[in-house]
């Protein structure tokens, strides 16, 4: 298949970019990574520069791939990574437009890597639970029912890929931080830092510059791992609590 | 470096005391020393992430690095499948002595007996941690931890978190580190590459690493330098590992004159979605758990699979009595069960036969057709249903697969395009584990004083063979259990030395060398790109050196590697500087030694004349074609020096005490 992609080249942080042309040729049975390489070799070949983009483990777990393709991130499939998006999902003589993730929080380090360290800080500003080594009671002491191991399961399979961000008109980073928050605060061993947590990561949220939640939903559809917005209302609640004394 | 004396450090006594006798004898180092002494970890993929935040936790100064641009991206996310512990919670009868067991005849007989006792020893207290630290773990009903069973053992000890274990277990990690980045116990670098270590007075003692932002290098000192870089399976270029995973850092490391050990031990899965064109970057696991209920099978003529590869047929079109179950001929009492290595090889016999099914002719059918119809029938008689059709067992059956397996399906048709409830699925092995790495001794420590080596970039426990879900519990226990105690063995004589400063003339001698070497390399602005020369590298690591290998191929390998590398110096085009963001710089390095260190593989596999584990010598097997072990001349630790010209072998014998050497056969 013949492809048109549009593509943002930006020489450094504090360049200016702007969409370019290429033609590629690929087969549909490449990932989209794969065409992308496949672009990449054909400039190297010229003595071109080539597209600078992240990726890692190209099996949808790492989260390090982010483009925003045709206007979405991650591109057109539900639930889907870059990475994971193969190219028999477009046709023949289709332009594609490809963008990096755009957000206040997540400056443009070269065409379309970004720089998404500002979620690490929200991990560091209360994301865990304080246990050193060696101080773990038995894993079987506490059950913990099927269903509640389920549902925190399902919030913590975010993969700090950052879509949701890239998809806020807001530049919100209410559906990551409040997947972490989820995750820990279902589990009876995050309850003891629950309320404390919520305020510290959405303080830190704020410090980095993210924006304010107004419930667009747009993130949730987005996100790969498709975590849910009801996890923001379950920050909401506990951070409201945070701040009005009760633990609940 | 002649002479070099492999000292294993085991402590006397028995083999179940020898941990708890060692640590309640060790050298300590008091908490206000710990204040003063640094730490540096490299990596911080699961074993680098718990040991940075461990040590940390108790009062060192650390320093942790990783080239991804957070610790969370580290390739150990993409593990799925498990996390062995002998906990014995099912009551099956599993112990310590159990999971050490299987693990040293897992590894056919290639470890350290004391080492992977260790091992089974510490597993109970992984999970422990991690459910602390709040690891969703699958659980029954009864909200106790759930099991599987993994890998052909006989019990359940497999603990999991879904398909997506391994991410779990990093993000647990990952959190305990971010914790300790947030005291100040532990200085995070991100986006930095090492890119050489630096030996004062023989100790190791820092590390020069680049800026991946700036390209800038940097030099960074400690009293000690902690590796946990992980595996060297890309240097087959096609592998299940992450993209970025590489073995530059152990290398480099060599070159300072640590040992590289076992190098030629890699371990291919054999359940992987096969290549399907020149373009492929990489290749997919599909979780071992498949094999519990699909068939392998290939056309026992060549015609129909022929017919299959150029699309005239499909599997469903061959008749029963025309397909080749090949596992189940060949190894009735385990059939498709049977380890990794043996499943492996028996598809690329096949698929050298002429009997492979996809265009490439490197593929074998998995099939679910018997399973779904097995489950579709169980699920009718506990309906009730009478005469249920063909169509309702079916759609039951595939009911139940989907509930088993659903992710991986998923995951297969989003990859190939084709639905495996449909057709039978098409899988062939592929890299995916390396269980050389630098040698260590029993305090993790390599043969240079003060560098140690976690999870999969030593060579400790695995032998020749890795059992599933063992290489996370490695991992946890190197970084959260072993590290924190042993590396006191070599810090409590160091509790007088001041911190190391980076002004050192060591340092900038170090760092000229990585400077020259960036410099060298962007200067020959050639005409292929470094993409090229990883894959004709990979080619030829698979074709000589991969599922089976022999005199002539490996010798044969090693020219062809060296007349690669001689080329690469002369015709690689690298764009761009030095001193910037400049991926195609990293992927040079890390492809420049990769062209080394294959060279030493060959060496390796050369030496080694016997067939074990992931190790195959058409040479050495027996007339049923099944891999001859010989336990007279090669029960040793291969341990490798670099040098340019003959890489030169040095050698650890290891002693079997409290196991009796075993033909593994699973006929
Ligand atoms: C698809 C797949 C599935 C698997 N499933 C299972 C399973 O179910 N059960 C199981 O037990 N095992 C499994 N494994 C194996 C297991 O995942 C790995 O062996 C293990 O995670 C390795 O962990 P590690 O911490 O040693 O290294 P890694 O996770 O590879 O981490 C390496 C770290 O080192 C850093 N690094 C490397 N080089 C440098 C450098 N030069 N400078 C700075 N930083 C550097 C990286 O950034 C990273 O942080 C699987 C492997 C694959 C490929
Ligand atoms: S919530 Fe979804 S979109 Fe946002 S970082 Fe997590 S996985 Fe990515
Ligand atoms: S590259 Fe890892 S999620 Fe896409």
């Amino acid at each position: 298949m013949k492809l048109t992609l549009k593509i943002w080249r930006q020489k450094g942080a504090d360049k200016k970019g702007q969409l370019e042309s290429y033609n590629v040729e690929a087969s549909e049975h490449m990932s989209f990574l794969e065409m992308m390489d496949v672009l990449n070799e054909e400039l190297i070949s010229k003595k071109e520069e080539p597209v600078a983009f992240e990726h890692d483990c190209r099996e949808g777990i790492c989260g390090t791939c982010n483009l925003v393709i045709n206007g979405r991130p991650h591109g057109p499939q539900q639930g889907t990574t870059t990475c994971q998006l193969h190219m028999r999902h477009f046709k023949d003589g289709d332009t594609i437009t490809v963008e990096p993730w755009r957000a206040k929080a997540f400056p443009v380090i070269k065409d379309l890597v970004v720089d998404r360290s500002s979620f690490d800080r929200i991990i560091q500003a209360g994301g865990y639970v304080s246990v050193n080594t060696g101080q773990a009671p038995d894993g079987n002491a506490i059950p913990i029912e099927k269903d509640t191991a389920l549902s925190a399961f399902d919030a913590a399979a975010c993969i700090g890929c950052g879509a949701c961000v890239a998809a806020c008109p807001n530049g919100s980073a209410m559906l990551f931080t409040s997947a972490k928050v989820a995750h820990l605060g279902k589990l009876p061993q995050g309850q003891v830092e629950h309320a404390a947590r919520s305020k510290s990561m959405v303080d830190q949220m704020d410090t980095e510059g993210f924006g304010n939640c107004s419930n667009t939903g747009a993130c949730e559809v987005e996100c790969p791992k498709e975590i849910s917005i009801n996890n923001i209302a379950m920050l909401n609640r506990s951070y409201l609590s945070s701040i009005f004394g009760s633990n609940k | 470096m002649a002479g070099i004396e492999l000292k294993s450090n085991v402590p006397a006594g028995e083999l179940k005391q020898k941990w708890s006798d060692f640590k309640g004898t060790m050298n300590l180092v008091a908490p206000n020393n710990k204040r003063r002494i640094e730490v540096i970890v490299v990596g911080t993929g699961l074993a680098g992430a718990s040991a940075a935040a461990t040590l940390g936790e108790l009062g060192y100064q650390v320093k942790a690095f990783t080239f991804h641009d957070s610790p969370r991206r580290a390739h150990s996310i993409a593990a799925q499948g498990g996390i062995n512990a002998a906990k014995n919670y099912q009551n099956d009868g599993d112990s310590t002595y159990r999971l050490f067991y299987d693990t040293i005849k897992g590894g056919d007989y290639r470890s350290r007996e004391a080492n992977v006792y260790r091992l089974a020893e510490v597993s109970a207290d992984i999970i422990d941690q991690c459910v602390a630290q709040g690891v969703p773990f699958a659980r029954e009903y009864g909200g106790l931890l759930a099991n599987r069973s993994f890998g052909g053992v006989q019990v359940s000890r497999t603990f999991y978190a879904r398909g997506q274990t391994g991410q779990q277990l990093l993000i647990g990690a990952y959190q305990a580190l971010s914790r300790q980045i947030s005291t100040g116990q532990v200085s995070m670098y991100n986006r930095h590459e090492m890119l050489d270590l630096v030996k004062i007075d023989g100790k190791a003692r820092g590390i020069i690493t680049r800026n991946l932002l700036t390209g800038k290098l940097e030099k960074h000192a400690a009293h000690c330098v902690v590796l946990a870089t992980g595996g060297y399976g890309n240097v087959f270029y096609l592998s299940t590992n992450a993209m970025g995973s590489n073995v530059s850092a152990a290398w480099r490391s060599v070159k300072r004159g640590a040992l590289m050990a076992n190098p030629c031990f890699t371990q291919i899965h054999p359940t992987c979605i096969p290549v399907s064109g020149d373009y492929q970057s990489k290749l997919t696991l599909m979780s071992e758990s498949l094999r519990n209920d699909g068939r392998v099978w290939v056309p026992i003529s060549q015609e129909d699979a022929a017919a299959i590869r150029e699309g005239r047929k499909k599997g469903n079109d061959i008749a029963e009595d025309d397909r080749d179950y090949y596992l189940e001929r060949r190894y009735p009492a385990f059939g498709n069960l049977v380890p990794r290595d043996v499943a492996s090889r028996a598809a690329k016999v096949a698929c050298d036969g002429g009997n492979g099914v996809a265009p490439t002719g490197l593929a074998v059918f998995l099939d679910f057709a018997s399973a779904i119809e097995r489950y579709g029938k169980a699920a009718a008689h506990s309906k009730n249903m009478t005469n249920p059709s063909a169509a309702e067992i079916t759609a039951m059956g595939k009911e139940v697969v989907e509930g088993k397996y659903g992710n991986l399906f998923e995951m297969y048709e989003k990859i190939t395009g084709e639905n495996p409830y449909e057709n039978p699925m098409k899988i062939y092995p592929a890299v995916h584990y390396t269980m050389g790495g630098l040698w260590v001794d029993y305090n993790l420590q390599t043969n240079v004083p003060g560098l140690f080596a976690l999870g999969e970039a030593n060579f400790s426990d695995h032998g020749a063979n890795r059992l599933g879900a063992s290489a996370l519990m490695q991992g946890l226990a190197d970084g959260y259990f072993v590290i924190p105690y042993t590396i006191g063995q070599f810090l409590s004589h160091e509790i007088r030395t001041p911190n190391i400063s980076t002004d050192a003339p060591e340092f900038a001698e170090v760092e000229k060398n990585v400077q020259d070497r960036l410099d060298q390399l962007i200067a020959i602005k050639g005409n292929q790109s470094v993409e090229s020369f990883h894959r004709r590298l990979g080619k030829i690591m698979w074709e000589y050196c991969g599922m089976s290998r022999n005199a002539d191929g490996l010798k044969k390998g090693r020219q062809m590697i060296r007349e690669l590398r001689e080329e690469f110096y002369k015709d690689v085009f690298i764009p761009g500087e030095v001193a910037e963001f400049n991926p195609e710089l990293e992927k040079a390095t890390k492809v420049a030694d990769f062209l080394e260190l294959g060279e030493v593989m060959m060496c390796d596999a050369l030496d080694r004349n016997e067939s074990c584990g992931g190790h195959f010598r058409e040479e050495y097997k027996s007339e049923e074609g099944e891999a001859q072990r010989n336990d007279k001349d090669y029960t040793y630790v291969s341990a490798w020096e670099w040098n340019e010209t003959e890489p030169i072998l040095h050698k650890e014998e290891l002693e079997f005490k409290n196991v009796e050497l075993k033909t593994r056969s699973y006929k």
